[in-house]
This record gives C-alpha cells, structure tokens and sequence, in this order.
C-alpha cells in the first residue's frame, strides 16, 4: 500500500560516519552478496565480463574532495549512501502498483517484487539515487535494511543486523532504532551532531550521517606545547644535559668516575 | 533526464489523442458516420497507443494491471483509471456518432472533460517530483494542457482556434523554457547540500562510485550540450507553434496543406518533449557532480 | 483514510543449509570466513566473528570471493604450448603428462647443475613449504616476492628491533592517543589497520597521515602531511633532530633497553673502527653508571650509561648515544634545513616534534603489571608511551628506503615506544633479533640438497653469496655487494639476469603466483621481450618455463607449461608459524585453509604439485627410506611433517589427543580439529608477558615452551647496526673480502650503521620533475581482482591523477589525455585532478590496466583500452650513468625494487584510440566470460 503509515513504531536505520569511513567498499560488495543471494531477485551484472559492465547495486560509496574557502589543503570524504528510510518518502507514495511500502513497525521501507512493474517513476522521486532497476528481472531494487536479517531466527543475535554494518571493518556503520532518543545511535547522532541529507527536499531521511571531525586544524596543540625549548645548541652541551638528566633520573645511581 | 523514446511517444501522442477527443466531445467538429470513423479512429490511435508505448519503459508490462490500484496517492495509478474512463466515455459517444448519428451531448462533455484530465493527471506524474525541480511547477501542466488542446485542435481541424492556440501555446513554451531555466539553482539544492559537508569548503567529485555507468546514471544523468538545446528550441518552437500557427492565421488552408502544419506541429512537439526529458535535471546527478 | 496493509514477509529465511569456516585468499591478510553453503555450493560469504585476524568484519575483496571462486577465468586443465611464447596457444593435456614434462626437466636439472632451475613463488603463501622443498631440491635459487615488495621494511625493523611493521607487529590500537601513519595505502594488515583507525577514531585518538597523497586512510587522518615522494628519511631526522635538542628521548629505556650505551671504538685506523667493545665472550660493553666500570650489558643490576665514555691503549671509545647526538643535533637535520626539499614547513616539523614529545611524555602512564627483566632486574609496571607509529611501501619502496625505515625505528625507539604500553607491538614468533634469524645459503652441488635455507639476515662481509672470483652465487645476485643485506632475494632481477646470462645461464624457470609477465614486473614490455626472444639456434634464450596460476593471467601465455592450480576454496593451505602467521600481539595464531568445495575442472593445489614432484624426484624430506613417497599430498604434509622435533608447520592441537599448544607430537587429527576449531588456533600470551617482549623474561620462557625459539634470546634494539658497520669496513678497504671497486663507494656511503637520508632518484630531476606513484586500491587485489564481476565494476579503469599545479599548467579539462614520459619510455593515459595531492607528484591505482585477451575478459575491457601500467616507465635498471655500468633500481642495501623513485614529465595530447602501449590480444586459454550474471545459488 502506497499510502505511507502515519507513524511507526520505530525508526530502524543506518548511522554513517564521515569521520571513520575510508571508502574500502566493503560495505558495498557485502550487500551485493547479501542481496544477491536473499531478499527477492539476485542483484544482476549486465555485460559481466565485457566493455561495459553495470550491475545493481543497493549501496554505493562516492568519493568527494572539499576545498575549504579560507584556503588550506583540500580534504577528502568518502561517501556510502544507500536508502536512508525516509519518513516522508515519495518513493512510496508515488508508486503505481503498491509494490512500494513503508513498515509500520520499522519504518522500512521495500519494494513487493512480485507487485512491481518497473515503471522506475519511485526511483525518479527519490533524491537520493538510493534505487536501482534491475536490469534483468525490470523490478526496483533497494536496500532492505536487511529486513531479511535483522530478525532473522536463522542467525545469532548478534548478527541480526544489516550485512554492511557487520562487515565494515573501520566501523563507520551503525544500525539502530533513531526513533528512540535513547537508542546507540540516536545518542551518537545527538553526540557528534548528525544531519540529514537534502533537507530542503522534506523527505525526513531515517538514516543519518556524522560530519568529519575538523581537520588539520593545530588549535588544541598549541597551547598544550609549544614547541620545544632546546636543552644544547650542540653535541657537547647535550652532554652536559646528558649528564644531569641521567642524575636526576628516578632509578640513577650516583654518578661514578670513570 | 534521459529522454527515453517510449515516454516522448507516450506523452506527445497521448497527449494529441486526448486533445482531439475533447475538441470531439465538444461537438467540434460534429460529425458522424465514416468521417467521425476516422477522426475517433485517429483519436484513440493516438491516445491508446501512446499508452501501450508507455507500457515499452516498464521492466514488469505483464503485471501493467496492477497500477490501477494505487489511485490515493499515485500519479500514474490515477493516470491509468483516468484515460480508462475517458476512453471508455469517449467511446460510447463516439459509438452513438459514427452507427447512430447521434450525438449524446453529455457524455461528450464528460469525455472531453475526463480526456482533459487524463492529459493533466500525465502532466502531474512529472510535476510532482521535486527532484526535477525545472518539472516541479505549474508551467508544466499547463504546457501539456495547452500542447494537447491546440495539438487536438489542429487535427480537430479547427483552424482559426488551433491558430490562437497554437501562438499561446508557443507563448507558454517560451515562458516555460525561461522560467525552468534557473530553478534547479533557485531550489538551492547542491552538491554540498546533497553531502551536508558544505561548511568544509567547496565540493567535487574525485572518485565516481563505479569507473563504469550505471541504472542511475543511464536515467538521471543526461547531459545535453547548450548550444545543442538553443538549436533544438528555436526548431521546436518554430515548427511546433510559430509556422503553423501565424500560418492558419495568415493563409487559412486548403485541406491539404494543414497536413503540413500538423506533420510540422507534431515534430515540433516531438522536439520539445524531448528537450522537456533531457534538460530536466534530477537532484540526484548533484551526487555524481554531473547533471 | 483506509488502514494502512503491508504484504505478509518472511522476516526468518532460511540462510544456509551448513557454515564452513575456512580463511580469505582474496588478499595476504588471510581472515577468517563464514562460508555458507547452499546445495553444495557457495551461496555467501561473511566474516568470522571469533577469527583472531579480522573478528567478523571482511572487506571487499573477501565478500566478493564467491565471485572469484567462480570466475570465468579459472584454469580448467594443465595446458601445453603449441603457438609462440605469448601468443597465448595450448593445448589440453593430462596431469601424467604435465607432471612427466615437469619431472623431466626437474630430474635432468638436478643430477647436472640444481642452480640452472630458478623458483620463484610470488605471492606464496605456503613459503616454509616451498622453501623446503627448494632446499631439498638444492637449488640456491629460490625465493618469494619479497625482495619487489617490502623488504626493506621487514629488513630494517629486524635488524632494527628485531621484527618489523608489516604483518609482524601492530600499533597498540586501545592505548595509543597519536598515530602517524607513513606511506600506506592498504597494507597486508588490511582489515586490522582499518578495525585499528577504528578503534583509535572512536577514542578521539590523533591521527597524522604522511603521505604525498590523501585518499583511504589519509583521508581519515586528522591531519595530512603531504610530503615529497623519497623524502621521509629527511622528515624523520628532523624530528629526531628537535627531540634530542629538546631532550626530549626515553632515557631510562634507550639505557636499559637498547644499543645506545654500548661503546664503539673511535679508533680511524683500526679495523674495528666503529664496531662495539666486547668482552671475551663476545657481549658488548656498557659503562655502568654506578661504578664506571666496563661491564656486559646484559649483567644483573646495572644503570648501563649513555654518556659513558672512557680512554685505553690510545683508542677513545664513546656511547652510540654519544655518536648520535654528534650526526642528529647537526644544522643539516634542523627543521629549517630540511623544509623545502620534504615539502613540509619547518614549523610543522617542530610542531609535530613537540606532539610526539607532550604525547610520549606528558601523557604516560603505567600499567599495573608486574614483570622481570631479563638482567633479572624486577619492575613494579609497565610504564606506557601512548605515541604509535606504522609505515609500509611509502617508504620502503625507494632506494633510500632501508635507511628512512631505520630512522623511524630510531625515532620510535627514542621516544621508548615499541613494545610499551601506547607503543608498537611485536606479534608472535616476532621479536626475534636478526642473529636468531639464519643466514642465507647458496651451497648447490648436483643430486644434492642446499646446505642450508636460502635467504636469511647477514652479519658481515663473510655471509655474501658469491663464489672465489666474487660472481653472485644467485640469479637474483642477492646477497651481493649491490645490494648486501638482501634477505628477501630479488625476484624482480630474475628474468632479466636469466636473460642476459648474468651470472649464469638457467634451464627453467619455475614460477607460481606471480604475473611477472605484467604487474609485477618493472619494464613490462622488456620482460615480454626477454620472455620471447629467440638466440641464434631459434631457441628460447630463456629455454623452460613452467608456471602455476589458478587463472588466465598475462603471465600464463609466456609458460611452456601450465600447472592449473586450485581455487582458495578449494584447497588445504597453512598459514604457518614457521612463515607468515596471523597472529595478534596478545596471542600466537595460526590457521588452515581446506577444501569447502571440490573443483569441478581439472587442477590440482599447487602444493599437492610439489609433494608429488618431490616424491617423484626422490627428494630428501618426500620420501621414506625405502623411496615411497612420505606424504600423500599437501594436507598430509601439513599434519606429518616436522621442523624441530615436536614442532610443525601448525602448533595447534598437537600430541596424540590434540591437547598441546606449540610443542608436542603429531596429530593425526590436527587439520580436523582446526576445521572444528572455526580453521584457526588461537593461543593467549600471558598478562605478564603482554609488553616489553624483547626483555621480558616471562615472554621469552613462554615463547620457548610455544616452540617459537628453543632457548631464550632477549637482545638489544640496534639503533647502531654493528654488521653494517662490518660492510662498511671492508669498503673502507679492511678485512679479506672486498667489494669491487666500482661499489666501494656505495657500500661505504650507504650501508652506515646509523640511519642517514640521500636522495633516491636524483637522475633527471630536471628534466623529469613530477614523482609518478601507484596505489592499491581497497577493494582490488593487484592483477587478479580483474576478474572479477563485482569487483571490476568497481574500478574496471585508471585515470592518471594529477595535482591542481600539475593540472592547470598543462591545461587538463575532464577527459584529457596526457603522455607521459619518464627516462625510459612513455605511456598515453587519461588523467584526473586531485586537489589533496602533493604537488609534484602523480598517481594512479595499481594493477588495473590489463592485457587484451586475458582473465576471460571481452576485448573491449576498459582494463584493456582504458587501463593502464605504470610499470612500462620504471626499469629494473637504473639510467646510464655514464660509468658503463647499469645500476639496478634498487635499495643498495637489501636490493627492494625502488617502484616509487620514478620521475617524470607529462605532456597533454590527443585521446588515442586506446591506451599507449598497446598490446596485441592474447588468445584466451579459458574462453569468454557470459555476458550477463544473475547468480543465486538457492532456489
Ligand atoms: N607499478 C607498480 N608495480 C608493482 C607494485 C607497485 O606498487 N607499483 N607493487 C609490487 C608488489 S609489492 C607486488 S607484491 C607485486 C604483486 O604482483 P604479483 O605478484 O604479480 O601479484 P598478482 O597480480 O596478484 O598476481 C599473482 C598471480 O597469482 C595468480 N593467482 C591468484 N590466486 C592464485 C592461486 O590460488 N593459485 C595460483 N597458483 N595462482 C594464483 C593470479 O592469477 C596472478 O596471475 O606487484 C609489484 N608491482
Ligand atoms: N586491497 C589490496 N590490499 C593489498 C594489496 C592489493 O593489491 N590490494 N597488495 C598487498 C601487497 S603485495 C602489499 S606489498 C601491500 C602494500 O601496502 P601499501 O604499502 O599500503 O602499498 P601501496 O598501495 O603501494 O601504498 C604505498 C603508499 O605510499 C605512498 N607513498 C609513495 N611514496 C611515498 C613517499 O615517499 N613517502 C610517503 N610518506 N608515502 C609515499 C603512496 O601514496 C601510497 O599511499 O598491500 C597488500 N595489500
Ligand atoms: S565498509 Fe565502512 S569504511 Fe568501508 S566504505 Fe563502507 S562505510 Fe566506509
Ligand atoms: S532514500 Fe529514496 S528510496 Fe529511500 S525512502 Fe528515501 S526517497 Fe525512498
Ligand atoms: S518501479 Fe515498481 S516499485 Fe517503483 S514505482 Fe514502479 S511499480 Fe512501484
Ligand atoms: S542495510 Fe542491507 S540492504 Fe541496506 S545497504 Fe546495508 S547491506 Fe545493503
Ligand atoms: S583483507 Fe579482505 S581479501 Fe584480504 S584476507 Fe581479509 S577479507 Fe580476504
Ligand atoms: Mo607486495
């Protein structure tokens, strides 16, 4: 049912940090595993091992280079985006067919394979390139949140969680409940001032993303220590401190002739 | 956007189609037996075709019968039931003109009123997305009403109307065209609103995702030269609205030649639904630095 | 408004139908995996959460195997040339056959002269194995890829302290408050230094990246020191520099711990000018503080002293301490010195000094835990530096790379911070000083073993490889006066030295795992003429040339004979602790790999190979005194054969029942259990032994009753490297063995025993202003993550990236093409701009660009047209000096291939059709890949 719940009972979604992710792709082909193999149809590679490969892919890291104003080196990002479970998400509303939904329970939001025509119009709503046509099945593909794990009965507790956040190794991923003010992640969110991608669009993304910490930046240091007072200008004078920093040490004995 | 032949064809001809059943419904012009066989025959050729060519986009068209059901919230789903009614109105009464003479003045008005809102419910499927922020206006909707309006008036054979239609709808373009101009700027959505990172300085791309092309890319990212649009719009707008119109106003037309206007209106209006896709530009190509 | 319906979903899919845990051979970092298996097959792979390597996370390349065991590209039978060299033309044939041909000419090598075979292993994970094999063989000509890859990291941190970054030991990830992080892409550490940036991320850490280029880590670093390709050394010393000036060094530790109070002589003309003063049984000499007398460093209660100094017989002899204060306190190493040439401020070097020095000093702490000294000297806690530092080929792939690697061990060691608390920690079987190491071999006689093992850390002039006339005893000339202290070998020199006859003429060169007809040779294009060329007689020059890949690689087209070798899933494998464990600085580990599946082609392990060429060659160590073969295959060696006594190649599960660790008799069961075990073992170091291993008498008992050593060795960290100083002696023309004129000169400027900086790559500085590098890519594995489907989409090309300087000079617009030019050829690329990007330097990512025909791809491959080899512009030999000779592009000291010393010009130009050079196609032994994929392996 394409109308969107008008609230769920949680906000389940992935917490992103800027400041930690080296953009290895891990996350990236863990999900292409995962996907592949499970949730409806196997996520497909058009021209495999030809010219001109391109496969679906439901989580895709980007690489951006920012050049700050007042000058300085520039810094690089790396960038994982995939579906951020938006709250207001046109992606459902304006799907034909149904076959897009949004959980009530979880705020996931899927698609229906089996109810799908690819008529690719929710991947048009979604600002955020966060859904792929398969190319060879022609339904919409897009991260599930790993519906098909987090409560999986098959799997460990400990690994009920999205296939990309199990893997990633800097642990630049987080999964949780970010309805919950209390939640792991809502607390990381509050802690290191999380944000939303495209406000302006209204979509009230779920998933939220940590800000690089600031970089190249000398301020704590400075007055921590300056930097160092010589003890000699020369060899010889350095032994002279030698000499004394060697008497003043905790566990010195005195000094004997040599 | 990229401008996929399926849509063009199905919004330009769906589009002509609905416009010439309004005029239709309306009585004008009020015709019956073989000659209304043709206009009603061109008519939903052209309505009915350019829905089955929108089915050629589909991944799924065999489960096509499931997009009735989203009518609430959908564009499209509203789309779907809409031009089926229209269609369905538009044949009965067309069914009483051509085998019985008859013109059911009602239900024409119905159906013209319905193919009306078929084209406009098409226009809002574009309309609504605010990820194309030059679509996500009502010059758009009113683009496609004008479109289908003098577009169907022309093959309504209804001169000296399509003529002031057509010189508006040409007006419209132009106001279109320069409005849409600027407002994926004016929307203030950038590269650096898409990352957030805005407050670290000025944004680029260094590494794509993907070395190779991808759905999102294929879709979305459709770069089309400057030069090349500014040729394309002076050529849509002259053979879409310009020539044929100031020609029915300046020379009414034997028959004949307002074959030429409509051949030359309908590849003007295939030149400006093509530029309508590619220089749409989707929010998501800010991520790519491309758009 | 309608309620709101959502379609029934199965939230609890079945996810497999069993989990076999085995390890990764995407990459060398070897973590353990969860594969799961539907029908038989392999449906997904995950990460093992209890795996000591990589506690459940996988990168890329690890998620993607199943790609790869699967890939297009795989052998499917050994084959036999029928066209030309390189044409890529063979034919199917049977194992008997191939392992006939083999035999054959392994045999007639072996009886006649064994150094006319050459083996080289490559990317050899099985190195004990193949090493024993060699040395039974009796060839001298044997080694891994070593020598093209990091030894100059492994050699100066052995001969440093005993054991190196590497995968050998670790930053102490949970303490450490400042990292700097010199020169890494990727690293064989891959997931640990990720899990590790983490954890440091996570506790607000700092960390500083040193690196003329900031992506990956870099990235992530709080702060980027974009430094000048071959400069680090410099930078390093700089900070030395303000440290001591500063007084800022670890005198308690440099006293106790390390070389720093040991006294040299200082006589000019003795001949142990500069070596240390023993004592009768040959221990060095410290001063002892307390009473100034002359004492072995190692005696019970001692305050040995850095400022010790004393007179006899007319010869001073004064503290290494001493000696570094008199090269370190010098201008020429002042910040200000040194800013222009490392591109780096002076005030960032000092800022950067004063960091450490507040870090290391005024944020120490002490664990609680007691331990005893190996002087028997007892300490009441471990006190913590919490400065940690990790390099990689950033550093060690140049010509001055030994010596900068040096210096940041000196450097780590000033500030007391390998081994401590915060610090750098060793990993078992590591710390083990060099001596403990052996000594390189090449003693070949017909029909015989070797006389010893092959490569091994040299202490002097006596250890070199070379026969009566001073000619190299090896192909690779390892171990020679170019490049004395080679402990890797050199693989990178083998093709050409056989090629051109230098020193000796060979009959085959055996190779495995290694794409030396591309990547990982420097002047590609070279090698493919060498591997071709014909002599007058029309034959081969070099005449056999067997190989084992597992796919159709470019290198698979130069072999007469092609051994198909298994998939990673589908073979036993032991990463061993008489090679290159996976252990953690807590605990020695190692692991297993077996047959999840079984292949469906017609290859066998290569190791399996091995065992049954052995057999059949009658080696000594294969087969049992009646002339049986001793083992079965691979697997059988692994569980029955034994090193020492009590100690094999695994050190899990061993004795009868299967209940000792490291020592203890075979197991019959051994390989079951590990695979019962999750494919590792895992076994803790005690508490007490948690830090300062080199001196800490618990860890050293300990490691003795693990089989790591069979006594305790505790040695002192060489901030002076004595046997260096021996080489530089007999340049200095002492002793009987000398070096030929023409290296004189260079082994006594480069082999000094206390780190010095020159620059590498000085040669056309002008003319070729711009430092060319690669990188590896995260989620690519060198040549063969091509192949695969995931991973190529990834980066299925290069570009060229190009600093903003570099990049408005020329004009470049996105989409450009550049040429580029270095003194030894030129290649036509596409380029990119990088703003974070030194800017004298280019770059692009490793390994992409492939060959036409090759790895079952379509001829349109963009790896193909649009990728490319950095490698066509480096030669294995220097340009022309002048003098005659030709230099190899190399470390003098351990002959490191030195990949990032090349410079270069780059001139824009029109987009060719394809990237330049380019080759023709090769004929693919495996076919085409399908066109399109939708794999799912469960219904
Ligand atoms: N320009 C430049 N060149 C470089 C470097 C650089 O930094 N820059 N780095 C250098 C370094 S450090 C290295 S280590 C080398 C690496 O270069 P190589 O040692 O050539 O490494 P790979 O490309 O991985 O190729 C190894 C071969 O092993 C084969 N292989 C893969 N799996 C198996 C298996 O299970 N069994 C068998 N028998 N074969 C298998 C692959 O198909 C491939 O042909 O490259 C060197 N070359
Ligand atoms: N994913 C993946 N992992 C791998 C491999 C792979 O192919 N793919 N290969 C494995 C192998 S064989 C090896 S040897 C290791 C190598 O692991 P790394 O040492 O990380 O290898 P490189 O990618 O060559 O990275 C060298 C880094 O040094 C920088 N650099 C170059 N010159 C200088 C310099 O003068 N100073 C400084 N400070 N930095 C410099 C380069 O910019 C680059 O970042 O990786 C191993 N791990
Ligand atoms: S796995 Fe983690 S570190 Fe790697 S790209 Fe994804 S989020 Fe970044
Ligand atoms: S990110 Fe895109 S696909 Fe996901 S919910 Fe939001 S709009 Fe829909
Ligand atoms: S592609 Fe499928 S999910 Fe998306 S809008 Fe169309 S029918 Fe709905
Ligand atoms: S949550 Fe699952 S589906 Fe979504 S990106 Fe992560 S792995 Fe992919
Ligand atoms: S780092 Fe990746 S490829 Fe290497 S062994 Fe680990 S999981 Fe496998
Ligand atoms: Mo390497």
């Amino acid at each position: 049912m394409t109308q969107l719940p008008s609230s769920t009972t949680r906000k389940l979604g992935l917490v992103i940090d800027l400041d930690t992710c080296v953009g290895c792709h891990a996350c990236v082909i863990s999900c292409k595993g995962w996907n592949t193999e499970n949730y409806g149809a196997p996520l497909s590679d058009m021209d495999a091992y030809g010219g001109d490969p391109s496969g679906t892919f439901l989580n895709r890291v980007h690489t951006y280079e920012m050049q700050p104003e007042q000058g300085g080196a520039a810094q690089t990002v790396h960038f994982p985006k995939s579906c951020l479970h938006c709250e207001d998400a046109p992606c459902v509303t304006v799907c034909p067919t149904g076959a897009s939904y949004k959980r009530v329970e979880d705020g996931i939001v899927l698609v229906n394979e089996s109810n799908c025509i690819g008529c690719g119009l929710c991947a048009w709503s979604c600002p955020y390139g966060a859904r792929e046509l398969d190319r060879a099945e022609g339904v919409m593909k897009k991260c599930t949140l790993c519906v098909d794990r987090i409560y999986n009965e098959n799997l460990p507790e400990v690994d009920r969680i999205p296939s990309c956040v199990r893997t990633c190794p800097a642990g630049a991923r987080s999964f949780g409940d970010l309805g919950d003010p209390d939640s792991d992640v809502s607390q990381l969110v509050a802690a290191r001032g999380g944000y939303d991608l495209m406000p302006e669009l209204g979509t009230k993304p779920v998933n939220k993303y940590l800000p690089p910490r600031p970089k190249d930046t000398t301020d704590a240091i400075d007055i921590l220590a300056p930097f160092l007072e010589p003890v000699a200008e020369e060899a010889t004078g350095f032994i002279g401190w030698l000499d004394r920093a060697l008497d003043a040490l905790p566990a010195s004995p005195k000094k004997g002739s040599n | 956007m990229h401008p996929a032949p399926s849509v063009i064809l199905f919004t330009a001809l769906s589009g002509l189609g609905f416009g010439l059943l309004t005029w239709l419904g309306l009585g004008m012009p009020d015709v019956t037996g073989t000659v209304a066989f043709v206009f009603y025959f061109i008519g939903f050729a052209l309505s009915g075709g350019g829905l089955i060519a929108s089915t050629f986009h589909l991944g799924n068209p065999q489960r096509a019968i499931k997009a009735f059901t989203q009518w609430r919230t959908s564009w499209l789903s509203r789309e779907a039931w809409l031009s089926l009614a229209a269609l369905t109105v538009m044949g009965i009464y067309a069914v009483g003109q051509i085998f019985f003479g008859e013109r059911l003045v009602l239900v024409g008005y119905v159906g013209a009123s319905l193919s009306l809102i078929t084209v406009f419910s098409t226009s809002m499927i574009y309309t609504q997305l605010k990820t194309v922020p030059r679509w996500n206006h009502p010059t758009t909707p009113m683009m496609f009403l004008m479109l289908s309006v003098s577009g169907g008036a022309l093959l309504a054979n209804q001169m000296d109307k399509a003529a002031l239609l057509l010189l508006v709808s040409g007006a419209l373009q132009v106001l279109t065209w320069h409005l849409g101009d600027g407002r994926f700027a004016q929307r203030g959505s950038t590269l650096e609103s898409a990352t957030g990172l805005g407050h670290m300085g000025k944004a680029r791309q260094f590494e794509p995702p993907h070395t190779g092309t991808n759905y999102l890319l294929d879709e979305f990212v459709y770069v089309v030269g400057r030069k090349h649009s500014r040729n394309l719009r002076v050529i849509a707008l002259l053979c879409m609205s310009i020539i044929p119109g100031l020609g029915l106003l300046l020379m009414p037309p034997p028959h004949n030649a307002a074959l030429v206007f409509i051949v030359l209106h309908i590849a003007g209006l295939f030149a400006s639904r093509w530029l309508f896709f590619a220089e749409a530009e989707h929010v998501v190509g800010l991520y790519y630095d491309k758009r | 408004m309608n309620k709101h319906v959502q379609p029934a979903l199965d939230t609890s899919p079945k996810v497999s139908d069993e989990i076999r845990q085995t390890t990764c051979y995407m990459c060398a970092c070897r973590c353990g995996i969860n594969v799961h298996m539907k029908d038989g097959q392999v449906a997904y792979i995950e990460g093992n959460r209890d795996h000591p390597v990589n506690k459940g996370v996988l990168c890329a390349k690890g998620s993607a195997g199943i790609m790869q065991v699967n890939a297009p590209s795989r052998l499917k039978s050994p084959l036999k040339r029928v066209g030309p060299r390189g044409s890529g033309e063979f034919e199917e044939i049977s194992w008997d056959e191939a392992l006939e041909i083999a035999g054959g000419h392994l045999g007639r090598i072996r009886e006649s002269d064994p150094k006319k075979l050459a083996f080289f292993t490559g990317r050899d994970q099985s190195q004990s194995f193949t090493g024993f094999w060699a040395q039974s063989y009796g060839t001298p000509n044997y080694a891994a890829h070593g020598g093209f890859c990091s030894v100059n990291m492994a050699a100066a941190g052995i001969y440093t302290m005993g054991g190196a970054f590497w995968e050998f030991g670790q930053p102490d990830w949970d303490r450490a408050k400042l990292f700097m992080i010199f020169g890494v892409a990727e690293d064989h550490d891959s997931n640990p230094i990720k899990m590790g940036l983490g954890k440091l991320k996570k506790r607000g850490a700092k960390i500083i990246g040193v690196n003329p280029i900031r992506s990956g880590y870099n990235a992530i670093a709080d702060e980027w020191v974009g430094i000048t390709p071959g400069t680090d050394g410099l930078f390093i010393l700089a900070l030395v520099h303000e440290l001591m000036k500063a007084g800022k060094v670890d005198l308690n530790y440099l006293s106790q711990f390390t070389n720093a109070p040991v006294l040299l002589n200082e006589d000019p003309d003795s001949p142990e000018n500069g070596l240390f003063l023993r004592d009768k049984d040959g221990k060095p000499l410290v001063i002892d503080r307390a009473t100034g007398k002359q004492v072995a460093f190692d005696k019970k209660g001692i305050t040995p002293d850095l400022a010790g100094h004393f007179r006899k017989g007319g010869v001073t002899y004064r503290t290494v301490f001493q000696h570094m204060a008199d090269r370190y306190l010098s201008d020429e190493y002042a910040p200000d010195a040194v800013a222009d040439r490392c591109g780096i401020p002076a005030d960032t070097i000092k800022r950067i000094a004063a960091e450490l020095a507040h870090t290391a000093f005024n944020e120490a702490f002490e664990l609680p835990i007691e331990w005893t000294d190996f002087r028997g000297n007892k300490h009441k806690s471990m006190p913590g530096r919490p400065v940690s530092f990790h390099a990689m080929r950033g550093i060690s792939a140049h010509a001055n790379g030994f010596q900068t690697a040096r210096a940041l061990h000196v450097l780590q060691i000033l500030l007391g911070s390998v081994e401590t608390p915060g610090g750098f920690r060793f990993k078992p079987p590591y710390p083990k000083p060099a001596e403990a190491h052996p000594k390189p071999h090449a003693g070949a006689q017909p029909g015989k073993p070797l006389d010893g093992p092959h490569l091994g850390y040299p202490q002097g002039p006596d250890d070199l490889l070379l026969d009566d006339v001073g000619n190299a005893k090896r192909i690779d000339k390892a171990f020679t006066w170019e490049n004395p202290l080679s402990a890797h070998g050199l693989m990178h020199m083998v093709i050409s030295n056989a090629y051109a006859g230098d020193p000796y003429k060979i009959d085959t060169l055996f190779m495995y795992m290694a794409n030396m007809s591309w990547n990982s040779s420097m002047n590609t294009s070279g090698v493919i003429k060498m591997l071709t060329d014909t002599d007058d007689n029309g034959d081969y020059v070099i005449p056999n040339i067997i190989y084992s890949d597992a796919y159709s690689s470019e290198m698979v087209a130069y072999a007469d004979l092609v051994l198909p070798d298994t998939t990673y899933l589908e073979r036993h494998d032991c990463i061993s602790l008489l090679d290159r464990p996976i252990c953690e600085a807590d605990a020695m580990a190692d692991s297993i790999r077996w047959p999840v599946i079984e292949p469906d082609r017609n290859v066998r392990p290569f190791q399996s190979v091995l065992v049954d060429l052995g057999a059949r060659l009658g080696l000594p160590g294969f087969v049992n005194d009646d002339g049986s073969a001793k083992y079965q295959d691979y697997a059988d060696y692994i569980v029955n054969h034994e090193r020492r006594p009590g100690v094999g190649p695994l050190a899990g599960f061993r004795g009868e029942n299967g209940d000792q660790a490291g020592r203890g008799d075979v197991n019959p069961n051994q390989m079951q259990a590990y695979i019962d075990n999750g494919g590792f073992f895992e076994e803790h170091i005690p508490t007490e032994a948690s830090y300062y291993k080199p001196w800490n008498a618990a860890y050293q008992d300990w490691a003795v009753k693990m089989g790591l050593f069979d006594a305790p060795q505790p040695y002192l960290f060489q901030l002076y490297v004595e046997p260096m100083r021996k080489f530089q002696l007999a340049a200095e023309g002492h002793g009987t063995q000398q070096p030929p004129e023409h290296l004189r000169q260079q082994v006594r400027q480069k082999m000094d025993p206390l780190p010095i900086w020159y620059p590498s790559a000085e040669e056309g500085a002008d003319e070729y202003p711009i430092h060319a590098l690669t990188q590896r890519p995260m989620a690519m594995y060198h040549s063969w993550g091509t192949q695969n489907a995931w991973l190529r989409q990834l980066h299925g090309k290069n570009p060229l990236y190009v600093p903003t300087k570099v990049w408005t000079e020329n004009g470049f617009q996105d989409g450009d093409w550049a040429r580029v030019t270095s003194p030894h050829g030129s290649i036509v690329v596409p380029v990119a701009l990088q703003a974070a990007l030194n800017p004298d330097t280019v770059w692009t990512w490793n390994a992409i660009g492939k060959r036409k025909g090759t790895w079952a791809l379509g001829q349109d491959a963009p790896e193909a047209t649009e990728g490319f080899l950095l490698n066509h512009l480096i030669h294995e030999l220097m340009p022309p000096k002048g003098d005659g000779l030709r230099w190899n592009n190399s470390d003098p000291v351990t002959g490191q291939a030195a990949w990032f010393d090349l410079r270069v010009k780059i001139d824009k130009c029109d987009p060719p059709a394809e990237a330049q050079p380019a080759f023709p196609e090769i004929k693919s032994p495996v076919g085409r890949g399908p066109q399109n994929l939708t794999w799912k392996v469960g219904k």
